[in-house]
């Protein structure tokens, strides 16, 4: 099938189009381009299901050219659509599509949108490489992709010196995962004799069983590709200072798209994966730590982004903890629903900043729910299903999944609390913002929103991308789950409403009831008002303020990353003789002493007639003396 | 026969004076030629072009110019780069222009010789031809400092190139104590049979030589001080080409005269090379001069070359092919934008800079796109080669290719600093009126950036090039 090349070749052009004309098109062009590309694509997409699904999931493929060959290796472009690089595909086209046209309206006010769209457009090509591709070469050539683009745009207001450094970090971090990444990829190669993933898996299945150290190998590396794109522990330090890209990135890059790709890699890797206990082991406890940290780190943040940024964390760490525990469809099935629910939070607190001229502090805030109704409802939206609030896509998902760890015969009792509690804080730190954003009365000043402004919640042209992934955040669960199952060959895996309904049993029920419970707790407490003597008691004591010292700086990673590796090589680097190459030194002690015997030597003939008799005289001298002594 | 017309060619025009144009017709015109005998395509036995004329036939020293794929690539980025090398410099030497040109052709001409002298006699000589005009190029037009490091490039290139002549004698005596005939023609000298103790004593010969021009640590010394201190167009040919004798010799001389003394080698080759990548990738980041950054980075990518060749893999000896193009390419146009801003800001060090691209952002996005290159972004030609080499490398060693494979963080750290300390960040207040590139110098580096790309895209280009050598090699043991 050629049409599929559209696909990825659109946005591709897209870019192009915007870099070769230099910001000289008009703004609307650049905005028709910008997100018209993505559109078309996801309209194709469209069609490409279409066909999918008419040809009975028949796995569609491109047609395909030579990248390069050399001795055994042969790499083509080709790309591949089966049921997982099709879902992921309708979520980066489609949320990404909506993305993009919000934000138009986003970005209106803003210096460089030509470069803005530019970016994104190639984000979104390098994106659905990632998902696309039939072989880890080409899912590396998009991993690599997008953590360029990551780096360009957390970094797109190049003139603020912070920005730049946590692009900088982000891009850093992450290739220090992709360097686990890349051994992976080399140890398949030999080990295996082709990057090809189809090919590669069959190998697996045929040739390698439980007790193949390599495989453990290879999937413990692959791993660490994961956890570096995917922010988990423990290379999860880039991604809240990522929020200092444009928030539409943050809702793209950093919360629907690129941050998943991690778990796609190893729902991708299926086959190699379940073959090892040990590295599924590490996936769940990954997750499950990243979950805990995450979770706790966001209960005590005053920046809004930065409390959806840690809760992205925490989420995507479900999905690990999902996939380790062999909930495939669970874990993946969240990645979708999160990609909804998620993508319309950071659009909501859009608007919300730009309401507020670039003020992210929720502390400031307070009130706002009169002021910006639209992203009121859609937070409240959003937030509902990210705290699972029954019938919402969120619950679907994360219900499979608590589901899931109970299932898990050694320690799923463990699992299973863990992952409730985390489900508990989730519930509290989304109504904690909630509160501290929309409600109540205003803390701090407000403005006034003029009513032509494009990116004014309460237009149409605005509003469209809420409403539309607001309907996916409520409804995107019901349909869902039926065919991701099918995806990982899981018709047995528990799900749902109906599930609970079906077994009334203590397990379901309690899973149902406690993130429940979360919500309405959160809800009493933060409606509180401040004063409060309960809610003062438990805010204001010694132990609360040491505490929420050390998860608000997430758990001290930083300091210590800092302290070992970036202080110690920076450093060095800065030291004088370092920057002198203390290798040249041999050579400049070399010149040294070549320099020395030149100037003696020169001495010698001075031409001075003085001199030649003194020294004749001296040496004469000497000769005598010793003549004599001897 | 033709590669013996090139080089006339450019020899003829080289005695006459002449300034730019010509040298820039000539250039354009050996590209040209390359495309030309390319298209051509190759004979029975791989050759592209093949010229013999005797010179001193009673030391068996004879004027053997050969053309294979492996020398029409490298000749190939000599010849686009002998032309980005003169636009860049348009209007950067004002000076004595005419001696000027006359020194780059004199190089470019000694690099052609190198890549097709088929004789090692006639090889030395055109070795030596290309290291006079340099010293000259960095001494005269060269920056602050000049003196010094003409002289520290020229000692050490002087120096190893001895130890490379003392080699070169020996082996053909060796083959005549062996064969009774005099030769100096690499292909009757390729299947000699070596004692092991003497084949290893020469191996270094040339191996030290080659490695200086390369250069790796710890020989790296001289190339920060002669690029800082040369012109624009200096570093451009110093970076893109004259390091690419070095591996050029390693690749073609080195491992085929030696093959059993140079696979006893491998550790300590890709050693080299491994404490080539990280040593000079923190050095590059320790730099405040935007050129020496650049420098350094160069002595990193070149360990790759070291890597991929020692380790004996038809993958990684492309790799390491691929990587010698792609690096010249990217380099040269690092080089250029240094020279650019020098221009510009009157200065190199990075305290200067800051916030460029907001008063020049064709050069901002014009930088990005090379630096990313040279970090290694899939669909780039350096990654292509550094890909290849690491992949190839790995089935010989796994801890020093993991090693290496780190040195790809190293070159993310370097290379966006430097990105940043340049063009990111506040405006600096220092900077007041700059001039972003104008048609010529965008046009330029159009044609590096599409290099850069096809080779990212469409690698088989130079691939199947440089096939026909390294299937050869696969022969030798």
């Amino acid at each position: 099938m050629t049409s599929l090349w559209l696909i990825p070749a659109l946005p591709l052009a897209g870019f192009l189009i915007l870099v070769l004309t230099e910001g000289r098109l008009p703004r609307s062009v650049v905005a028709w381009i910008g997100a018209g590309s993505v559109g078309i694509a996801a309209v194709i997409t469209g069609y490409v299901a279409w066909q999918f699904l008419a040809h009975d999931n028949a796995t569609i493929v491109s047609s395909e050219w030579l990248w390069f060959s050399v001795g055994s290796m042969e790499i083509s472009f080709r790309l591949w659509i089966d049921e997982l690089s099709l879902v992921m595909t309708g979520v980066i086209t489609g949320v990404g599509f909506l993305i993009h046209w919000y934000a138009t309206g986003y970005m209106s006010e803003e210096e460089g949108y030509s470069r803005f769209f530019a970016y994104m457009n190639l984000f979104v090509f390098a994106m659905l490489m990632l998902v696309m591709g039939d072989s880890l070469l080409l899912l590396f050539l998009g991993w690599e992709g997008v953590g360029l683009c990551s780096y360009l745009l957390i970094g797109f207001f190049h003139k603020v010196p912070e920005f730049g450094y946590a692009a900088r970090k982000a891009f850093v971090v992450t290739r220090v995962g992709d360097t686990f990444f890349l051994i992976a990829l080399f140890l398949i190669f030999w080990q295996v004799g082709t990057l090809d993933v189809q090919e590669g898996l069959a190998f697996a299945r045929a040739n390698w069983d439980e007790s193949t150290t390599v495989n453990t190998i290879i999937c413990l590396l692959l791993l660490g590709g994961a956890v570096g794109k995917s922010a988990q522990i423990p290379l999860q330090t880039w991604l809240p200072d990522a929020m200092a890209g444009p928030t539409p990135v943050s809702a793209l890059i950093h919360a629907a798209t690129m941050v998943t790709a991690g778990v796609y890699l190893i729902a991708r890797m299926q086959g190699m994966f379940e073959l090892s206990e040990l590295a599924m082991l590490c996936v769940t406890l990954v997750g499950l730590a990243t979950l805990f940290i995450a979770s706790f780190t966001a209960l005590v943040q005053s920046d809004i982004k930065r409390v959806l940024a840690f809760s992205t964390m925490s989420q995507i760490g479900y999905m690990f903890f999902a996939l380790g525990l062999g909930a495939w469809s669970a874990g993946f099935f969240h990645l979708v629903t999160h990609a909804f629910f998620k993508a319309l939070l950071f659009l909501a607190s859009g608007s919300v900043i730009l309401a507020m001229h670039h003020e992210q502090d929720m502390f400031k805030m307070g009130g706002l729910r009169k002021i910006l109704p639209v992203p009121y409802y859609a937070m409240l939206i959003g937030s509902a299903a990210l705290a699972a609030l029954p019938l919402t896509a969120g619950f679907f998902s994360k219900d499979a999944i608590l589901l899931g760890a109970w299932d898990e015969p050694n320690y799923g009792g463990l699992f299973w609390t863990g992952a409730i509690v985390a489900a508990v804080l989730t519930s509290l730190y989304t109504v904690r913002m909630i509160a501290l954003t929309f409600w109540g009365e205003p803390r701090g000043k407000t403005y006034e929103i003029s009513a032509d402004s494009l990116w004014n919640p309460n237009r149409v042209r605005t509003v469209m991308p809420f409403l539309i992934l607001g309907v996916l955040s409520i409804f995107g669960g019901w349909i869902g789950f039926e065919f991701t199952k099918q995806l990982f060959n899981e018709t047995e895996a528990p799900h749902g409403l109906l599930y609970v309904i079906q077994h009334l049993d203590f397990v379901p029920v309690l899973t149902f009831l406690i993130p429940l419970l979360g919500i309405v707790l959160g809800i009493l407490f933060f409606r509180l008002s401040e004063d409060d003597q309960f809610r003062k008691g438990i805010t204001d004591n010694s132990l609360s303020g040491i505490l929420s010292k050390y998860w608000h700086s997430g758990w001290g990673f930083d300091w210590v990353y800092d302290r070992f590796i970036v202080w110690p090589f920076v450093t060095i680097a800065r030291t004088r003789t370092n920057k002198n190459d203390i290798v040249d030194l041999i050579f400049k002690t070399l010149k040294f002493f070549a320099s020395l015997f030149h100037h003696i030597l020169s001495m010698l003939q001075t031409g001075h007639i003085r001199w030649y008799a003194f020294t004749m005289f001296g040496g004469i001298l000497i000769v005598l003396v010793l003549v004599m002594w001897v | 026969m033709l590669a013996a017309g090139g080089v006339a060619w450019i020899s003829e025009r080289i005695h006459v004076n002449l300034p730019r144009w010509l040298s820039l017709l000539t250039f354009i015109g050996v590209t040209a030629w390359v495309g030309a005998v390319w298209l051509g395509g190759p004979d029975q036995s791989g050759l592209y072009a093949n010229q013999f004329i005797e010179w001193i036939p009673r030391f068996g020293i004879n004027l053997i110019f050969q053309i294979d794929g492996l020398s029409l690539l490298l000749i190939g980025l000599t010849a686009i780069l002998g032309v980005a090398a003169v636009v860049s410099s348009w209007t950067e030497t004002k000076q004595r222009t005419g001696f000027f040109q006359f020194n780059v052709l004199w190089v470019m001409a000694g690099v052609v010789g190198v890549f097709s002298s088929f004789d090692l006699l006639l090889f030395f000589f055109f070795w030596e031809v290309m290291l006079i005009p340099m010293y000259f190029l960095i001494a005269i037009w060269g920056h602050e400092d000049k003196e010094y490091a003409a002289m520290k490039f020229f000692l050490f290139t002087q120096i190893s190139g001895l130890l490379m002549l003392v080699a070169i004698i020996a082996l053909v005596w060796v083959n005549y104590e062996a064969t009774n005939t005099l030769t100096f023609s690499y292909e009757a000298l390729l299947g000699l049979e070596l004692e092991g103790s003497i084949a290893r004593l020469l191996m270094l010969g040339f191996f030290i030589a080659f490695v200086t021009k390369l250069p790796s640590v710890p020989v790296h010394t001289w190339l920060p001080d002669a690029h800082t201190q040369a012109p624009t167009a200096g570093s451009v040919i110093l970076a893109g080409i004259l390091l690419k004798t070095g591996a050029y010799g390693i690749i073609r001389f080195v491992i085929t005269l030696f093959p059993e003394a140079s696979q006893d080698f491998w550790f300590w080759g890709m050693l080299l090379g491994v404490i080539s990548i990280l040593y000079g990738g923190y050095l590059a980041y320790s730099q405040t001069d935007f050129k020496r950054l650049v420098a350094y980075s160069s002595i990193a990518h070149m360990g790759f070359v070291l890597v991929g060749v020692y380790s004996f893999t038809t993958l990684g000896m492309q790799g390491a092919i691929v990587t010698v193009i792609a690096h010249g390419f990217s380099t040269a146009a690092l080089f250029m934008m240094a020279g650019a801003l020098q221009e510009r800001l009157h200065s190199r060090e990075m305290s200067d800079m800051g916030g460029l691209w907001q008063k020049a952002p064709r050069m901002g996005a014009v930088t990005m796109f090379f630096v990313v290159a040279s970090v290694g972004m899939p669909g780039l030609g350096n990654f292509i080669g550094e890909f290849l080499v690491l992949v190839g490398a790995f089935n010989k060693s796994i801890v020093l290719t993991v090693l290496a494979t780190f040195g790809v963080v190293v070159a993310a750290v370097y290379g966006l600093s430097l990105m940043q300390r340049s063009f990111q960040g506040e405006l600096n207040p220092r900077v007041s009126e700059m001039q972003d590139f104008g048609v010529r110098e965008m046009s330029l580096m159009a044609v590096l950036m599409i290099a850069l790309i096809w080779i990212g895209v469409h690698p088989q280009t130079v691939l199947a090039l440089s096939d026909g050598f390294v299937q050869i090699l696969e022969v030798i043991p």
